[in-house]
């Protein structure tokens, strides 16, 4: 129990390295969260709506790289950044932009994948009133996005919900280092395996809170808009 | 010495085949400017499939469609063609959005986007609702939107697939006031229906479709005082022509 009022206590003080490591946190999932929005919601809604070859494939390998292992996704992007790897010349191993890169690749297939199948769904109610329109390709696609734009912030959500749980890829690619690359997942592993639970623990309430303030406002939103438009 | 009518559209032995079935068989017809056609038949005739044949919805297996529009529009005939389906769809937005987005579409600019939405919202009396989400609005109200939204674009040819379908005598009535109001603005109608009387209310002509041939066409008056095809014969005393009665094979499937 007086872990827990550690814990308590160190968020109620705003303590220094507490803030810096969710300060960190956030930046890097938001910009990744950004970065694979606006990869795979066209990605996933492209191949709702344009026949091509390799689609389905395309749609089943979307599919599967949505349980894609984090830890092999930080291997590779270790891999690609390290020194002797073909984008070492670029330094960014350890750094925030390496994690930033490696929870990108992570969620690009899950935003791709629920964008496919929210545009997908749309699609099937709009397809013959838009083509009669006249509707351009890209204008059907712009049309669809907008439209379901309350269903794909779930999405973004879900990519979200990815990106600030993550550990294994992060961990690879940043190393955990104090004041650089640490976050919040790999801190609360750092501080569990020191024997520090106050600041493990703190840091895991602010994750949970963090995660449920989030979702909470979406669905706010998300219930006030489509209580307006329907 | 009598004017010729002026073709608007013609269908040259058009077939559509889907999963190995013939559902429109060799179809010929010259749609003229003027009259409102009304395309009458059973369900499964093949009716809203030779709506969207012609409204290029869909390509013909065979055969092919042919619009008579000036030289300079030749390539360019969607434009000059509307379609408003019996399920009517409403895009997540206002009820004058819905009317902007498709004019939007044919590159109209802001201001006449505004003008010409406020005119058919006023035209079909939806002005009043012009801000709320369409998507809110009865099935009456929302089909009477997607006419102002096709009238908005002034297409020479307006499609309508079964537009009252499922509305009650009292919606159905303003919906047809509507259809009229945009045949009286020189928009051609070409409908279709399973409504016996609505047809003998709005058809100038009639074409009789069963299993995807057409089998009787003319003036509605003509039509309805006594048509010649058996099946028609049938379909107008109220028997249903059902796929699987044995005088349905005589059209040679």
């Amino acid at each position: 129990m007086n872990v827990f009022f550690d814990a308590i206590s160190l968020l109620i003080s705003a303590d220094n390295d507490l803030l810096m490591i969710v300060g960190l946190s956030l930046w890097v999932s938001l910009v990744a969260v950004l970065v694979a929005t606006l990869i795979g919601m066209p990605l996933g809604a492209a191949t709702a709506l344009y026949k091509f070859p390799g689609r389905k494939i395309l749609v089943v390998i979307l599919n599967a790289l949505m349980g894609l292992p984090p830890v092999v996704v930080g291997l590779l992007v270790y891999m690609l950044l390290s020194r002797s790897g073909p984008f070492g010349v670029l330094g960014l191993l350890f750094s925030p932009t390496a994690m930033i890169i490696a929870q990108t690749i992570l969620v690009i297939p899950i935003i791709a994948a629920l964008s496919r199948q929210i545009i997908d769904d749309l699609w099937v109610e709009y397809a013959e009133q838009l083509i009669s329109l006249g509707a351009s390709p890209t204008r059907r696609m712009m049309t669809l996005l907008w439209d379901g734009r309350f269903s794909l912030l779930t999405a973004v959500l879900a990519g979200f919900g990815r990106a600030t749980a993550e550990v294994g890829a992060v961990m690879i690619v940043g190393g955990n280092i104090d004041h650089a690359t640490r976050v919040m997942t790999t801190s609360i592993t750092l501080e569990v395996s020191r024997g520090n639970l106050a600041l493990a623990l703190g840091l895991g309430i602010v994750l949970i809170t963090l995660s449920l303030s989030i979702n909470a406002a979406a669905f706010l939103v998300k219930e006030a808009a489509e209580n307006r438009q329907v | 010495m009598i004017a010729q009518p002026i073709l608007l559209l013609s269908l040259n032995s058009i077939c559509f085949k889907a999963s190995g079935k013939q559902l429109i068989k060799e179809l010929s017809y010259q749609f003229k400017v003027g009259p409102r056609s009304i395309i009458i038949g059973p369900n499964g005739a093949g009716k809203s499939l030779l709506l969207k044949l012609c409204h290029r919805l869909l390509e013909p297996s065979q055969g092919h469609i042919q619009w008579h529009v000036e030289a300079e529009n030749k390539s360019n005939t969607a434009f000059h063609q509307a379609m408003v389906f019996q399920r009517p769809v409403m895009l997540r937005r206002t009820v004058s959005a819905n009317v902007e987005y498709a004019l939007s579409l044919r590159g109209i600019n802001k201001a006449q986007r505004r003008a010409r939405t406020e005119e058919v919202l006023g035209l079909t009396g939806l002005s009043h609702l012009a801000r709320f989400s369409a998507r809110v609005l009865s099935f009456g109200e929302q089909q009477k939107l997607a006419l102002a939204r096709a009238w908005a674009l002034r297409p020479r040819v307006l499609f309508l697939d079964e537009p009252t379908a499922s509305l009650d005598p009292t919606a159905t009535y303003e919906i047809e006031k509507v259809i009229n109001a945009i045949h009286d603005s020189g928009t051609q109608i070409i409908m279709t229906t399973h409504d016996l009387p609505q047809a003998q209310r709005l058809a100038d002509e009639v074409l009789f479709i069963h299993r995807g041939r057409l089998l009787e066409s003319g003036p509605a008056t003509t039509f309805f005082a006594g048509p010649t095809n058996q099946f028609a014969q049938a379909f107008l005393k109220g028997d249903l022509l059902m796929w699987d009665r044995p005088e349905t094979k005589m059209l040679g499937d």
